[in-house]
């Protein structure tokens, strides 16, 4: 393990009915928000392999919590902004699954039909407004929609998740600034998975902590947790959600994760030191959950109907996308223009 | 009528579209309290208030961003990038993501929001706040683009633009600001991809844009005065869309085309409509088609090289004599 991970090894009391902040309810939607993402994920991977799924592909496998606890969080009519490491955060807004999994197979029933791909899942009727592919460009975008909410006055919240390497763009420093300055009702999520894409972020980075040793430059809190203990998410993002509405102004979160596989589907991750992977699987998001759930008194046969009525779906949502047609070829030429079309001459 | 200077008239076009519609908001550098490093937003600050029209700090990405994101959920912003040359700053939030997140997203947003900016030379400011950059919009689908040339047009199209439901970048020339004109005591709203034919002549057909508009204007005068060459002047006004219609009607009335553009000269708006021409209205051509643009180099400062680089009404009249011999 690195001396980052070290940092997030804490030993807690097991949750009980008495001494329970965040109630069986809850707990149940964190794990079941955890193990849908873990399993269309996982799905992804598969179809790739079958070359059901072309182009490229970031999984967010061992990331799950952070989605999770974000995601739980949130009011429906909350914003999301996210990056083309977004499955996750998709799913946990309630975007059906053959959508997403339509998307990746480029089926006429994904989300998009086909045009915007595995980088830019979007369900703006889930307040998923976009997962952005260039680094940093959605910072101030969910600046600008917390914006919005802001004056119109309707007390939504933007989430806008990005991972480590975002911290050394320069949008990510712009768009903290400006949301501080005009006390914005956004969270910026930092998801330190310790690579940038093959690059060790320590290597390339000037502070210990990449986005929360750069929130005193913003006049934030600098705020570390860890990132695979969906609990710690959830209370990191109640608290900071609570706090944007009130219209005290943004949150800069790092949360310390790792991602199972490499950055991309061409990536197998051969940079990381032995015994790295193995180190954090052991601290897995999902069955650490799943054991909390169990240490907490929930009945083992709820937990397994649970994974059970998961992986259905999941089948379920991949068969449904299999049998999906192609989408027509007639719309390349649709939505460029509000008006449906895509003209530029009369 | 009143007669408004080309700046005011910017002022004039966003006063009556936020007067009209409380989504309207305003944000850029310097756009507020300062009213505009080139006085083109003087008072809206004080008549709409901080909460509309927003000072931000020098942060191109994260005001065209934030215009991005407002506009995707129900406001229609105004930013302002303050010269053109900037838009290099901010061109992945342009270019990569407001162009093109409506159509990745097959339609689940509209993206209404208006980028104006100081485009254009002839204010001895060198090569990094001088460039006439309308080519650059013109290049990314997703884009409108408009370049007006006069103050009634810049207010009937601001006003157009803030309405239009599409990203609109709209190109202010900085040469142009102090130029006064009628402009409409009424609401005024004009079309956005509409040309307007400016003068009538027999023999060729000049299509210009925004600064080149009135340099065209008196090369026509000149050319009929000293050498019987009737000239039609149109404005193009809209690079997108694209009035072909009336470009085409108005090379075919003449049968010649000549293109003034201030981009430099590789990949200038002009070749696509001298593109267009060929393909689609050869056979009424009686001659070459020419283009008249800064060369393909950065512009220089000084007041004699700058003013031999952008195309003048007398290097347009010598061209096109050159080309009638």
């Amino acid at each position: 393990m690195t001396d980052k991970s070290k940092t997030q090894s804490k030993t807690k009391p097991p949750p009980t009915a008495d001494n329970d902040d965040i109630g069986e309810e809850t707990r149940l939607k964190l794990f079941k928000a955890q193990l849908e993402c873990r399993h269309l994920e996982k799905r992804a991977y598969d179809l790739f392999l079958q070359n059901l799924i072309k182009g490229t592909s970031h999984l967010g496998l061992g990331q799950e919590a952070v989605a999770a606890g974000f995601g739980v969080s949130m009011r429906p009519d909350d914003y999301t902004f996210c990056t083309y490491r977004g499955h996750n955060h998709t799913l946990v807004r309630g975007v059906s699954m053959t959508g997403i999994l339509g998307e990746l197979m480029g089926r006429e029933c994904g989300l998009m039909a086909g045009k915007g791909g595995s980088m830019h899942l979007t369900s703006v009727e889930h307040g998923a407004m976009g997962s952005y592919a260039i680094i940093g460009a959605h910072l101030p975008v969910a600046a600008g929609a917390a914006w919005s909410a802001q004056i119109r006055g309707t007390g939504q919240v933007a989430t806008c998740f990005f991972g480590d390497g975002t911290t050394n763009i320069g949008a990510f420093h712009e768009a903290l600034n400006l949301a501080a300055v005009w006390k914005l009702p956004v969270v910026f999520v930092c998801e330190n998975n310790l690579y940038m894409e093959y690059t060790a972020i320590e290597d390339v980075t000037a502070v210990k902590f990449p986005a929360a040793g750069r929130a005193a430059a913003y006049g934030l809190d600098s705020i570390v947790i860890d990132g695979n203990d969906a609990d710690e998410v959830y209370r990191a993002a109640v608290t900071a959600h609570a706090k944007a509405r009130a219209g005290d102004g943004p949150s800069l979160i790092e949360a310390l994760t790792y991602r199972h596989g490499g950055h991309s589907r061409a990536d197998p991750a051969k940079y990381r030191p032995d015994g790295e992977l193995e180190a954090w699987l052991a601290r897995d998001p999902v069955p650490l959950y799943r054991q909390r759930l169990v240490d907490y008194g929930i009945d083992e046969t709820v937990i397994t109907a649970m994974e059970d009525e998961t992986i259905a779906a999941v089948d379920e949502a991949t068969e449904a996308a299999k049998a999906s047609p192609r989408p027509s070829t007639d719309v390349t030429e649709t939505e460029v223009w509000a008006d449906g079309g895509s003209s530029w001459r009369n | 009528m009143a007669e408004l200077t080309y700046r005011d008239a910017v002022a004039a076009g966003i006063a009556q579209e936020m007067e009209r519609d409380e989504s309207v908001v305003f944000l850029g550098e310097d756009i507020g309290a300062a009213g505009g490093v080139f006085k083109a937003t003087v008072g809206l600050l004080e008549r709409f208030g901080p909460d509309r029209v927003r000072d931000t700090p020098i942060s191109e990405q994260a005001i065209v961003g934030a215009a991005m994101g407002a506009a995707m959920t129900g406001l229609r912003p105004i930013a302002e990038i303050m010269f053109s040359d900037f838009l290099a700053v901010c061109w992945d939030i342009i270019a990569n993501q407001i162009a093109k997140q409506r159509y990745m997203t097959n339609g689940q947003v509209t993206i209404p929001l208006v980028i104006r900016t100081g485009n254009g030379g002839g204010a001895r400011f060198g090569a990094q706040h001088s460039q006439s950059v309308e080519n650059w919009a013109m290049a990314v689908p997703g884009l409108k683009v408009v370049a007006p040339s006069t103050p009634a047009d810049v207010m009937g199209l601001m006003a157009a633009a803030i309405r239009d439901p599409d990203p609109v970048i709209m190109f202010e020339h900085k040469a142009l600001y102090a130029v006064k004109g009628e402009v409409p005591d009424t609401e005024h709203v004009d079309t956005l991809g509409t040309a307007k034919v400016l003068r009538k002549g027999g023999d060729v057909t000049i299509v210009a844009l925004a600064a080149m508009v009135p340099k065209a204007l008196a090369a026509a005068e000149q050319l009929q005065a000293e050498d019987g060459i009737s000239a039609t002047v149109v404005d193009v006004r809209s690079l997108v869309p694209l009035d072909t219609e009336t470009i085409f009607r108005e090379v075919k009335n003449t049968g010649r085309l000549v293109t003034v553009e201030e981009n430099p000269r590789l990949c200038g708006w002009g070749a696509e409509i001298a593109s267009l021409i060929a393909e689609e209205c050869f056979y009424d051509l009686d001659g070459p088609i020419l283009r008249i643009t800064t060369p393909h180099i950065p512009l220089a400062a000084a007041d004699n090289l700058e003013d031999h680089m952008i195309p003048s009404a007398a290097r347009i009249v010598e061209d096109i004599r050159n080309a009638w011999d």
